[in-house]
């Protein structure tokens, strides 16, 4: 009952709020042409979508963008900009109070409560703190997002080992994540985010917390699973390391999209792993 | 269902968080130990009061001339009155008998027995004494009553004893009934906060697996387990120190105290058997409806 009543009230916020809006809009620095291009390439779809959050507090304003199968793409802008609620709204952690999404071409708002978790399982997600089970092993950890699903223990031990080879955790099966660094906790965090091989994977500020080098690490590792054939989000409002990995960006300011770019660098797209950390490492130095 | 992960699962969490585990066995255990001392003592209050209860009667005093025949007279007519449970006659001779021993003095002062023949009647309720007296002795507008029987000369039911008694006992028994409901409440609020307490350090832990996919229902059923087995092994506890209580406190001094040999006490299998369920409804349905608001994600 409450949850709709704050619905209700922020529905009407929304109109409010519009008609100062939409005198401000002419003032905005960079015009940006939405770039929907809707079709089965189409993973993540925003149309018009508002979240705010009580009166005054706007956390997304009429944004509109969509990202293809297999990009890997960045939002930036800093704190406050609205792209953790991009990435919150997109795991149904909150719904928009205005504006449809869709992922894989399913509207999230026809999802009803009990179906979110089955839904969930096809998002991978990395957060800037983590999120680890603190009471269970890096193996324990990774393997807990395919227990979901409801694999047997004999599919776990059969997938896990190649997770653990990729993320470069193999040492580290037994350890608990207090007994691991920065960098390597969110090597676990990507692993078990990428363990039932979901076709989209998220990332918010995974390098937020950790030192240029272990960020190179990182997103080298997601590089390497969106070259395996995942969509990969990040947000990130480390601008200078988004301009070197040479993606798609789509910028926010105070909730609004004001760029969004292909940085016209989608020419390196087929530099491998290696080659992309070596150019990282170069270019930080430089 | 897979079982035997969700047992997996329940025992590593309590190995895990072993101070709120102790936390919510200890709540369970002094909850039941208190609960076990308790029904015992309401029952033994109950059976007291209900003893006292049924020493109401109501005596319908018989015509000093009274012939064999009206006795019997009387009698299936008495068989055949309401509200009536049991009826003892009581000749004149076992009355003056009965009367002499409690007030000898006075009965020497009499020199004669001045009793008639009367029949002692057990109403089906003591709350009833009033309606068979009223079924037997009835008034009329004129103020002169109407008895049912000529050889009955009066019935009395000693209304003010009664009253007292009834009263009295009323009183204790709705305290008795208070009390064990504030115990019961404060019970399940104990446990329920101890629950909700050891729950809260694991919000987040409850967080991460809902955003990592896992149902409701997935989540929820280990800590149900673990709820089932704290309150299992704290109802295990109390029931074994009420059991060393009663071997070594209660038991020898049943033959000399009236109140803990009445006879309607609960059996002591019957009061294990509460009070484990008891014990464990309440911790797993508590840990499984505690979590209910940080599933919430």
């Amino acid at each position: 009952m409450a949850a709709i009543e704050r619905d209700v009230r922020d529905r009407a916020a929304v109109r409010r709020h519009r008609a100062v809006l939409r005198l401000r809009a002419g003032s905005h620095p960079v015009q940006v042409r939405p770039r929907v291009k809707p079709g089965a390439d189409t993973v993540v779809e925003f149309r018009g979508v508002s979240k705010l959050y009580g009166p005054g507090g706007i956390g997304l304003e009429r944004a509109t963008f969509a990202v293809n199968r297999q990009e890997m793409a960045f939002l930036v802008g800093s704190t406050g900009s609205g792209k953790s609620t991009i990435m919150r709204l997109l795991i149904k952690e909150i719904e928009p109070t205005e504006g449809t999404i869709r992922v894989a071409g399913r509207a999230l708002e026809d999802i009803e409560r009990k179906k979110v978790p089955y839904y969930r399982r096809n998002v991978g997600v990395v957060f800037q703190d983590f999120k680890l089970l603190p009471t269970r092993t890096v193996y324990d950890n990774i393997a807990y997002a395919l227990q979901v699903t409801g694999a047997s223990r004999k599919q776990i031990r059969s997938t896990l080992p190649d997770i653990l080879r990729l993320t470069g955790l193999s040492t580290k099966l037994h350890n608990y994540p207090h007994q691991l660094s920065g960098g390597e906790q969110q090597r676990v965090a990507v692993a078990r985010a990428f363990a039932s091989h979901p076709p989209l994977l998220l990332a918010d500020e995974p390098t937020g917390n950790l030192d240029p080098e272990t960020s190179i690490g990182i997103m080298q590792l997601l590089y390497r699973i969106n070259r395996a054939g995942t969509t990969v989000l990040v947000a990130s409002h480390d601008n200078e390391m988004v301009d070197r990995m040479r993606r798609r960006v789509i910028e926010l300011r105070r909730g609004r999209i004001v760029r969004d770019e292909a940085s016209g660098l989608y020419g390196s797209s087929d530099e491998n792993t290696d080659e992309l950390g070596q150019r990282l490492r170069t270019e930080t130095r430089s | 269902m897979k079982l035997g992960f969700f047992l997996k699962e329940s025992f590593r969490s309590m190995r895990r968080n072993a101070v709120p585990s102790v936390a919510a066995f200890a709540s369970v255990l002094v909850t039941t130990l208190v609960l076990g001392v308790f029904i015992p003592v309401v029952q033994a209050t109950n059976g007291a009061a209900n003893d006292i209860r049924s020493r109401v009667l109501v005596d319908v005093d018989l015509s000093p001339g009274a012939s064999p025949a009206e006795v019997a007279r009387v009698k299936s007519e008495l068989q055949r009155a309401p509200h009536i449970k049991s009826i003892q006659f009581v000749s004149r001779q076992q009355g003056y008998e009965q009367e002499r021993k409690l007030n000898p003095q006075a009965f020497a002062l009499i020199g004669y027995n001045p009793l008639p023949d009367i029949f002692r009647v057990t109403p089906s309720s003591p709350e009833e004494s009033g309606a068979v007296r009223a079924e037997l002795d009835q008034s009329s507008p004129l103020g002169t009553r109407l008895l049912t029987d000529a050889a009955i000369t009066g019935v009395q039911n000693r209304q003010a004893q009664t009253n007292t008694i009834l009263s009295a006992t009323r009183t204790i028994k709705l305290t008795m009934a208070l009390l064990a409901g504030l115990l019961v409440f404060a019970s399940v609020l104990l446990i329920s906060n101890t629950i909700r307490l050891s729950l809260f350090s694991r919000r987040r832990e409850v967080e991460v697996m809902k955003l990592v996919g896992a149902t409701d229902w997935f989540i929820r059923w280990p800590f149900v387990l673990e709820g089932l087995f704290l309150g299992a092994l704290g109802g295990a506890g109390a029931i074994g120190l009420l059991a060393l209580a009663k071997v070594t406190l209660v038991d020898p001094l049943a033959n000399t105290v009236k109140l803990i040999s009445q006879p309607n006490m609960i059996d002591f299998r019957l009061l294990i058997v509460v009070l484990m369920a008891c014990a464990i409804a309440v911790s797993a349905a508590g840990s499984g409806l505690s979590l209910r608001r940080f599933l919430r994600v």
